[in-house]
């Protein structure tokens, strides 16, 4: 028994289309505490959204299937749910917040019933009682509840992402997942946003999923942090940690491709190459065709996941003493 | 030193059903030959447009357009197109940017061939020679763009608009399709080629530190009205503008432990069909003042080279 909010051990997601199966997930794992955040980063491909959508099922199927793993949501597998089970948890116990608030809300209705939907499927209770809530909960993320009635055209995208965090808390979820959140905005509404996503967390105690490829966000509002490559976390640890002394090879070269704010940098160091072609990934450790330490055997022995401090999970071989690595 | 651009009063509006849009909005700068100047601001702020007005790509409404002294705005069709071998622009989107029913040899050609020098500069070996220098493979030349990922494209996009040997290229979010770590090869590669080709470049991003690292010389745009523009050292450790001051805080730093004094803005970037009367920023300005809704600031030099236009600081210098 642990106090894991949720627990993925072993997932692995596929996806079969005619140019082959392409693995998005290959034995993933991860876990969330009560009310923590955990960010989730990667590039595009890595496997993020496919993590995410497969927690609470929603992967398309075909051509997605989860072909293992377990996905335990307080100690139950959410993968062994039937299911009209599973429609219970989704919106009610484990809520999304999705990139683009332009398609993730039906455009042919009132904002304020789209969150009123929710909370009438998941707490059975009437229309008014819903609309209420639907209104107390546009305040709270700063719309006018006298605009419940407007189309989702007519919000701006920071509002309109405000709306869908509106509905993703409307039902008080343990866990909030919400992916590239802020992605779609200018920066200073980002700001709006995400400041509003950290209080109403903390007023809520929700923990949550903040999937995104922008560190600088995962600096601010994580507690723990996970790196993706090619379907794998590849580096798991405490923020400080991750942020003052990145192990793997991919996270330092993922630092060296940020330009600073503060400090005069001349020249980028890019991680040289480019993502793998999911169809035809590379043989044991996925990064070693643009790693700039590998070695041979990179290409010949998967690595598996060293602790190399308490919660801080690596995996790469020059932790297991078989590369030579960096010279500090 | 010599401007290779001198924009003065810039203006360009669009006509909508809605009104009048000032896209862009009397703005004056230039740009040094050699330096890279960037250009920052959020969505809508007019920073393409500006791009675009300076190429003649979009025609300005009113204005004077100095490209190596001379009033490119006043040129025929004809003779602007002599011009527009010099100056050349790098597309946002290397998806929608590129044709993806000619291959990319012939992509690179085109601006070759369309001002009849294809023979003359060594056809297929020039080709080959650009891509070389924007690094993409020899055995590309017959792909098509789909075949391409994103940052090869970009860097196919480089290679076209380097073609005609230009001095002055608009490089308009040439990253913000790509992930960071091909963001930092195309932001090298654009570097190096400066500085081999002896080229002046305008940086326009909304990503602020992108801008940073790239640029000599940045001007912060709101609204259609460039409101601070200063060196690009000077321009995080001191601005001046409030909107720079908020655009900065805004920016989450991907340091541990660096959790700032974060100045939020309310609401959003108002509409630019009849924006607000007086200051443009009046509007959300954390430090507004009365006389900021009636009249507009004007734009002054509050030390060499940093040049911005808001009350608190034309007040204090008493102009």
């Amino acid at each position: 028994m642990s106090d894991n909010l949720l627990e993925i051990k072993g997932l692995t997601v596929e996806y079969r289309t005619d140019g082959g199966t392409v693995q998005a997930v290959t034995d993933l794992r991860l876990s969330i505490q009560k009310g923590e955040t955990l960010g989730l980063v990667g590039e595009t491909g890595a496997g993020k959204t496919t993590t995410a959508l497969s927690i609470i099922q929603l992967v398309p199927n075909p051509p997605g299937k989860i072909v293992g793993g377990e996905v335990l949501f307080k100690n139950n597998d959410l993968l062994k749910k039937k299911p009209d089970q599973m429609r219970r948890i989704r919106g009610n116990k484990i809520s999304m917040i999705f990139q683009d608030p332009m398609t993730s809300l039906n455009p042919v209705m009132p904002v304020g019933y789209q969150i009123e939907e929710a909370v009438m499927l998941h707490q059975r209770v009437g229309r008014k009682e819903a609309q209420q809530q639907s209104a107390k909960m546009l305040e709270l993320v700063g719309i006018p509840s006298n605009r419940e009635g407007d189309y989702p055209h007519e919000f701006s995208g920071g509002m309109r992402q405000r709306v869908g965090i509106a509905m993703a808390l409307s039902c008080n979820p343990e866990l909030l997942i919400a992916d590239e959140p802020t992605t779609a905005l200018d920066v200073t509404i980002q700001a709006q946003v995400l400041e509003l996503m950290q209080s109403l967390r903390k007023e809520f105690g929700t923990a949550m999923m903040l999937i995104t490829h922008d560190l600088g966000i995962v600096a601010e509002a994580c507690d723990h942090v996970a790196i993706m490559y090619a379907g794998s976390v590849i580096e798991y640890a405490d923020v400080k940690s991750l942020f003052t002394d990145p192990k793997h090879p991919y996270t330092r070269g993922l630092f060296g491709s940020i330009p600073s704010l503060d400090e005069e940098v001349d020249r980028l160091t890019p991680i040289k190459g480019l993502m793998p072609d999911p169809t035809d990934l590379p043989p044991a450790c996925r990064f070693h065709p643009r790693c700039p330490l590998a070695q041979d055997i990179c290409s010949q022995q998967v690595p598996a996941n060293t602790e190399i401090s308490s919660g801080h999970v690596v995996s790469c071989l020059i932790y297991e003493g078989l590369v030579p690595g960096y010279e500090e | 030193m010599e401007h290779v651009l001198e924009v003065k009063n810039l203006h360009k509006d669009f006509h909508t059903k809605k009104g009048l849009l000032k896209a862009v909005n009397d703005i004056s700068f230039y740009i040094a030959k050699g330096e890279t100047l960037g250009i920052v601001g959020e969505s809508g702020c007019g920073k393409s447009t500006t791009g675009r007005a300076v190429l003649r790509l979009v025609e300005p409404t009113s204005g004077e357009l100095y490209f190596e002294g001379k009033d490119i705005l006043k040129l025929t069709r004809n003779q602007m197109r002599q011009f527009r071998k010099d100056m050349q622009i790098i597309f946002q989107d290397p998806f929608a940017s590129l044709d993806p029913r000619i291959s990319i040899s012939e992509i690179i050609a085109e601006p070759l061939r369309v001002f009849n020098l294809y023979r003359n500069q060594g056809g297929a070996k020039r080709v080959a020679e650009l891509m070389d220098l924007v690094g993409l493979s020899k055995r590309l030349v017959n792909s098509f763009p789909h075949e391409l990922d994103g940052g090869r494209r970009q860097r196919v996009g480089v290679a076209r608009a380097l073609a005609l040997d230009p001095k002055f290229i608009v490089c308009d979010e040439p990253v913000s399709a790509l992930d960071v770590s091909i963001q930092a090869q195309i932001l090298n590669l654009l570097q190096d080629l400066q500085k081999r080709l002896g080229l002046t470049y305008m940086f326009i991003s909304h990503d602020l530190s992108v801008v940073r690292h790239m640029s000599s010389r940045v001007g912060v745009m709101y609204l259609g009205k460039i409101v601070e523009t200063t060196t690009s050292h000077t321009i995080f450790t001191s601005p001046l503008h409030p909107y720079t001051k908020a655009l900065l805080s805004a920016i989450p730093i991907p340091k541990y432990g660096m959790k700032r004094q974060r100045t939020i803005l309310e609401g959003d970037v108002p509409s630019p069909i009849n924006p607000p009367k007086g200051c443009i920023f009046s509007a959300r300005c954390p430090q507004v003042m009365e006389k900021c809704r009636q009249q507009a600031p004007p734009l002054v030099e509050a030390a060499p080279e940093h040049t911005v236009a808001c009350f608190l600081i034309s007040d204090k210098l008493g102009k």
